[in-house]
């Protein structure tokens, strides 16, 4: 591969975004189009990443390397192995449903879409970088764009979007000092250890550390990736956060920013800190619990539509924690699937709830009644998303469930059987919630509601076909990704357990 | 002994008296010119000192240096002062026939500065240092009707002659032990006893008031707040990084650290420092203030990189110094944006600027986001290096304390952002700039941006300049 296509994908929207700039603030269609056919390239090019990827060699692949600062030692140094393949795929898919999700936006439309491509190339970029210092380069970027969109379209119901905005920018970037510690030390023992400063991953994960070094600077990285995970306790900035953001904030924040954690604890927590790994991980998996657990009975109570997707997604992140706390091949390869399955659907779920309260300016569930009478396209939605959250087989999210399930339980029993039992909180509160919204007899008041039409469709099929093909056709991410955790863990050197699914 | 090597200072000495004498001849209706003869006579100081990089040697015996580290400082301050100059010339010509001298004054601050960085002996040091301080005292003083300004002045003026006194007696401490006053001598010629422990605590205590450090920083708010705003923002910028070269050559060359344990001493200043100075800008309602409080916690953390005093930390703190002039700068030369369009520095005064003006509204949020240490502004970078030296010299809590409270600082800055985004204002007429703010911003916009996303020309600078140490 001679051009560099992942810098093409990572730098599509941000183009897009200074060609934006350049537009005059009247020319909104122009505006709305430049970002769509800039999200529509980066989408365009990551399936070709995942076609291209050459499996039988694994590894990664695809990569680009710039000596960029010699005495940090970081290298402009892009990317891609199992792993992050399907969260490049996560984001581009995401990127374009969220500017088809704010088509109707039509204040300030020039900034917000420059916000909105920035918002994606940053959390591309720690998909794409094999580099530590950048890849916290771009984990950063994104908080700031994050909180200028919440305050300036976001909406205020039960919170204010000012204290929405606030409170989420917070949680995150005291999560992020501590990351940023635990950062720079290991950069400054890697730098004793080896003799040279580098910032590479691979080098990194080739250094001996000593195990009581591996295991602060794993707590460290596990508070601040957990918080953006929300991990229990750290998750109170995700609901209001959700509630208050815009819509395409909350796909994209909800759908992969939150997997950044995810990511950044397999990627750097396990294969630079295994021993550190062992140590926290029994921790994590009991915290994670508390997601599961607690999340789901608070999401039993929430009458706000954003709030209960927004609590299901706390809850959900404690099986991707769970899989990446037991440790093994199975589980860890649950929790990426998992990663791309929740991100999907918490996607089409916030992309639904932003138009049906765009439209009727409510998203309280005892407001509304047999929507599907009147919206039937809507309804579609919510029920591809709703039947994919509780873990419908046939849907993606099934095969990341059973298999996190799979795996953890060699690992953790007790701990397992009880996450288990979430599946039967879940199921109760989103059906409960979409019979509320969907079914039972016609409301008069709704009808002049209308259904999805021209771009409004866009996120439904492009989501909605996500999670269907992932569901009846694992094998497509399947083996991509045990192909990229099964070579982490033998770089880690855990231990191997079983085959897979 | 080449006298070239003194070019910089020589013409910058020129310059000001130019500029004096200028003011005095010039007809009134010509002295719109003397703005642009401050800034092309700065642009050849910049030149000169930029021609002169990397050359070493030392002057009259020592007493002056003409070294990479000084250029270094002296490339720093100039940049500074052409920044203040073409941000400042709307403001600046507001004061009327004043005006003449305060270029005047402005360009003998400088002089003063570069002195300091390159001073070699204690008392030169000291020279420099009062020569700078004096012309900040005229200056801050200098809206002789504004009540604020005055009293900036005479506290200015009361504080920094104790402070300079204390110095001057830690200095004077020091030579009674050492028998020198020559920088790189003293380490030589020092063996411990109490008068030297005095000494250092002295000259600490004087050059922490000069940085504002906690507790030593109680004149720095109203100051910053009752001078001309252009004069803040060199105050803020320019006689810190000054103090903070001069602070660095003699700790570090004249009291090594293996032989003089000053390094904790330090780390817990830093600390308070950046604690307090975070804490209290939370709740400043004036740009001024806020900007002076968040000035007294950057001061804490380029001390962070010193109390590491490894090649990692001095890197930091040459790279921050470098760094906070164009983010620093690129805020204060909004806020005079702002104050000259309405008068007022207030939060309120900024209230619905991203309508008013899009350009200052982004500007002014990506140059406080640099402050507050936000991939990929140039603030990331340093503060990177800053904590990668305390942490490698064994300061993990430092650092902890560090990055925990630039995570709070972004909680003001965004304040401000906020306050320019969704703010309402009853006044919405477009703010537009003139071209000579307009270069400036963008210049420290570019820079931020830059530096940030490519720190590499920089560091190799800031490498060479501490090949010194």
């Amino acid at each position: 591969m001679n051009w560099p296509i992942l810098s093409l994908t990572l730098f599509m929207p941000l183009i897009g975004a200074i060609i934006i700039m350049t537009l005059h603030r009247e020319r909104e269609q122009a505006i709305k189009y430049v970002a769509a056919g800039a999200t529509l390239v980066s989408l365009i090019l990551s399936l070709v990443v995942a076609i291209g990827y050459d499996r039988s060699l694994g590894g990664i692949q695809f990569v680009e390397s710039i000596p960029w600062t010699a005495d940090l030692g970081v290298t402009y140094a892009l990317g891609v192995d199992g792993i992050s393949i399907p969260l490049l795929l996560l984001t581009t898919l995401i990127g374009f449903s969220a500017v088809y999700a704010s088509w109707n936006i039509s204040e300030r439309v020039k900034e917000f879409f420059s916000l909105l491509l920035i918002l994606i190339t940053g959390v591309m970029g720690t998909f794409l970088t094999t580099d530590l210092f950048i890849f916290f380069l771009f984990y950063e970027v994104v908080v700031i764009p994050i909180y200028l969109m919440v305050i300036m379209w976001g909406s205020s119901k039960r919170v204010t979007k000012e204290y929405a905005g606030m409170k989420l920018t917070i949680y995150l970037l005291i999560g992020s000092a501590f990351l940023l510690v635990g950062l720079i030390a290991l950069f400054v023992q890697s730098m004793a250890v080896n003799g040279a400063p580098s910032m590479d991953l691979m080098t990194l994960a080739q250094t001996e550390f000593s195990q009581s070094f591996q295991v602060f600077v794993f707590a460290l990285m596990a508070f601040g990736f957990g918080t953006l995970l929300s991990m229990f306790p750290f998750h109170a900035w995700s609901p209001d956060g959700y509630a208050g953001a815009p819509t395409a904030v909350s796909m994209i924040h909800a759908g992969v920013l939150k997997k950044i954690g995810g990511y950044g604890l397999i990627r750097i927590g396990i294969m630079i800190l295994p021993a550190g790994a062992q140590v926290i991980a029994p921790i994590i998996a009991v915290l994670a619990l508390g997601n599961v657990i607690y999340a789901a009975f608070i999401c039993l109570s929430q009458k706000d539509l954003k709030y209960i997707v927004g609590y299901s997604s706390v809850s959900h992140m404690g099986y991707v924690l769970i899989g990446i706390a037991a440790l093994n091949l199975v589980s860890i390869n649950g929790a990426v699937i998992m990663m791309f399955a929740h991100g999907v659907m918490a996607a089409l779920f916030f992309a639904m709830i932003g138009n049906l309260y765009e439209k009727s300016h409510t998203r309280n569930v005892d407001d509304f009644g047999g929507l599907a009478h009147q919206m039937p396209r809507l309804a579609t939605g919510f029920m591809i998303a709703g039947l994919a959250s509780l873990g419908l087989p046939g849907m993606v999210n099934f095969i990341g469930e059973f298999t996190i399930f799979v795996g953890a339980f060699s690992s953790f029993k007790v701990l397992t059987i009880i996450a288990v039992s979430g599946i039967i909180f879940t199921a109760l509160y989103i059906l409960r919630t979409l019979g509320n919204v969907l079914f039972g007899p016609r409301k008069e008041k709704w009808d002049h509601l209308q259904d999805l039409k021209g771009p409004e469709m866009v996120p439904l099929l492009v989501l909605g076909a996500a999670i269907i093909i992932g569901g009846i056709m694992p094998f497509t991410l399947m083996d991509l990704i045990n192909n990229g955790v099964g070579s982490l863990i033998s770089q880690a050197g855990l231990m191997q357990i079983g085959g897979i699914l | 002994m080449q006298i070239s090597m003194l070019a910089p200072e020589i013409e910058i000495a020129l310059l000001g008296l130019l500029l004096l004498v200028l003011g005095l001849l010039l007809p009134h209706k010509g002295r719109g010119i003397m703005g642009t003869v401050t800034f092309l006579g700065l642009v050849i100081a910049l030149l000169l000192s930029a021609a002169g990089f990397g050359q070493e040697e030392a002057l009259f015996n020592g007493v002056y240096q003409a070294d990479s580290y000084g250029s270094f400082f002296k490339l720093l301050f100039i940049l500074a002062g052409l920044l203040v100059v073409l941000s400042g010339s709307a403001y600046i010509q507001r004061l009327g026939r004043r005006a003449n001298e305060f270029y005047s004054f402005l360009v003998f601050a400088l002089l003063g500065m570069v002195v300091m960085a390159a001073a070699g002996e204690l008392i030169t040091l000291y020279i420099g240092l009062e020569l700078m301080t004096i012309s900040f005292y005229i200056l801050t003083a200098y809206l002789l009707n504004n009540e604020l300004s005055v009293e900036a002045g005479l506290k200015y003026l009361i504080l920094g002659a104790i402070s300079s006194a204390v110095l001057l007696f830690g200095i004077s401490l020091v030579y009674a032990v050492s028998g020198t006053t020559v920088i790189s001598e003293i380490a030589g010629h020092m063996q411990f006893q109490p008068a030297m422990v005095a000494g250092i605590i002295l000259m600490i205590a004087g050059f922490a008031f000069k940085l504002s450090l906690v507790p030593f920083h109680m004149w720095a708010p109203d100051i910053y707040q009752g001078a001309p705003i252009p004069v803040t923002a060199f105050l803020a910028v320019g006689s810190k990084a000054a103090a903070f070269a001069a602070f660095v050559r003699v700790f570090m060359l004249a009291l090594p650290l293996p032989q003089f344990e000053w390094g904790l001493v330090l780390a817990v200043l830093a600390a308070c420092t950046i604690i307090l100075g975070n804490l209290v800008a939370l709740v400043q309602t004036d740009i001024k203030r806020l900007l002076a409080y968040s000035s007294i916690a950057q001061a804490g953390y380029i001390l962070v990189g010193m109390v590491a005093g490894n090649e990692y930390g001095l890197k930091g703190v040459l790279f921050y110094a470098m760094l906070y002039v164009f983010s620093n700068l690129g805020a204060f030369a909004v806020a005079t944006a702002v104050e000259v369009e309405t008068g007022s520095t207030s939060i309120e005064a900024f209230k619905a600027l991203g309508k008013r003006s899009p350009m200052l509204a982004a500007i002014m949020t990506v140059c406080l986001l640099s402050l507050a240490g936000i991939p990929p502004l140039a603030g990331f970078v340093g503060k990177f290096y800053l904590f990668s030296g305390a942490i490698g010299a064994g300061y993990l809590w430092l650092a902890f304390v560090g990055l925990l409270m630039s995570m709070v600082s972004v909680y003001y800055y965004l304040m401000v952002a906020k306050a320019m985004y969704i703010g309402t204002n009853d006044d919405m007429t477009p703010i537009k700039p003139d071209t000579s703010t307009r270069v400036a911003l963008w210049i420290c916009l570019a820079a931020t941006v830059l530096i940030g996303v490519y720190p590499a020309p920089l560091s190799a600078l800031a490498q060479t300049a501490i090949q010194l140490f």
